[in-house]
């Protein structure tokens, strides 16, 4: 079980962090290190695309979260892309789909970041 | 391979057990392997995830919170109305309420684990003992 994780720039000043395998207790400090890294820089405007992620827990979450609590301090946000419908269900459970903008496509949540 | 689901007669259990080490990456192994007894009953693949994520929000809580203990034990019952699964640390014991369980209405950074594992599962008891450590308990009933 890993997860691989790719940040590629996208338009204007705004990244794209493409997470593919499985977000666990064991593999969330490696997104954590990539979306960090990419504050860290001053990149604030942020798409997390989920679409080959097949599993996510409350450390994964977790992570997303913090994410967002960062960028928000610097007046960026955090879009997501997520069409698995048992990740959307815990986004839902959780209440997290009121934080977060969920997305079915990439298009989509660039351009609801500007 | 394909292999017959488990048909639960009144009062027989199968029983499955497992043991790992106390360690972020056995958790995988942990709700792979209760999603393969999950499988043999009549669950749907929705609540097959549902019992994964649960198991491995109670693990991932052992890991964290048990102090004193390198090993989390699980133990996958199937009975006559699903699947009954024990997880058990051997640390010094940690309340649940103890670990905040809440939905995130605001950005928190924890406590989402308790909160999916109830949200996730039928029921859900815990038994805290200083000693012993924590025995989770957690239901899924299988829909008819």
């Amino acid at each position: 079980m890993d997860i691989k994780v790719d940040v590629r720039e996208s338009k204007g000043d705004s990244y794209v962090v493409d997470l593919n395998g499985e977000i666990d207790v064991y593999t969330s400090p490696k997104v954590k290190d990539a979306i960090g890294e990419l504050i860290d820089k001053g990149h604030y405007n942020l798409v997390i695309n989920l679409e080959k992620v097949r599993y996510i827990d409350s450390t994964g979450l977790g992570v997303l979260i913090g994410g967002l609590k960062r960028v928000r301090e610097h007046g960026g946000t955090v879009n997501l892309v997520c069409t698995n419908p048992q990740i959307k269900k815990i986004f839902d459970i959780t209440g997290l789909v009121k934080i977060f903008g969920i997305y079915d496509d990439e298009d989509a949540a660039m351009q609801a970041l500007v | 391979m394909n292999q017959p689901a488990v048909q639960p007669q009144g009062g027989t259990l199968g029983v499955v057990e497992l043991r790992i080490p106390s360690k972020a990456e056995w958790v995988a192994v942990a709700r792979l392997a209760v999603a393969a007894v999950a499988n043999r009953l009549n669950f749907s693949i929705e609540d097959i995830e549902d019992v994964k994520l649960a198991v491995a929000e109670a693990c991932t809580n052992c890991i964290q919170h048990a102090e004193g203990s390198d090993q989390i034990q699980i133990t996958c019952e199937t009975g006559p109305e699903g699947l009954t699964v024990r997880v058990r640390d051997f640390g010094h014991g940690t309340r649940p309420d103890g670990i905040r369980s809440r939905p995130a209405d605001e950005p928190p950074v924890g406590g989402l684990g308790v909160f999916l594992i109830r949200s996730l599962m039928d029921s859900v008891e815990y038994d805290v003992h200083p000693e012993r450590g924590t025995n989770l308990v957690m239901t899924k009933k299988v829909a008819n």
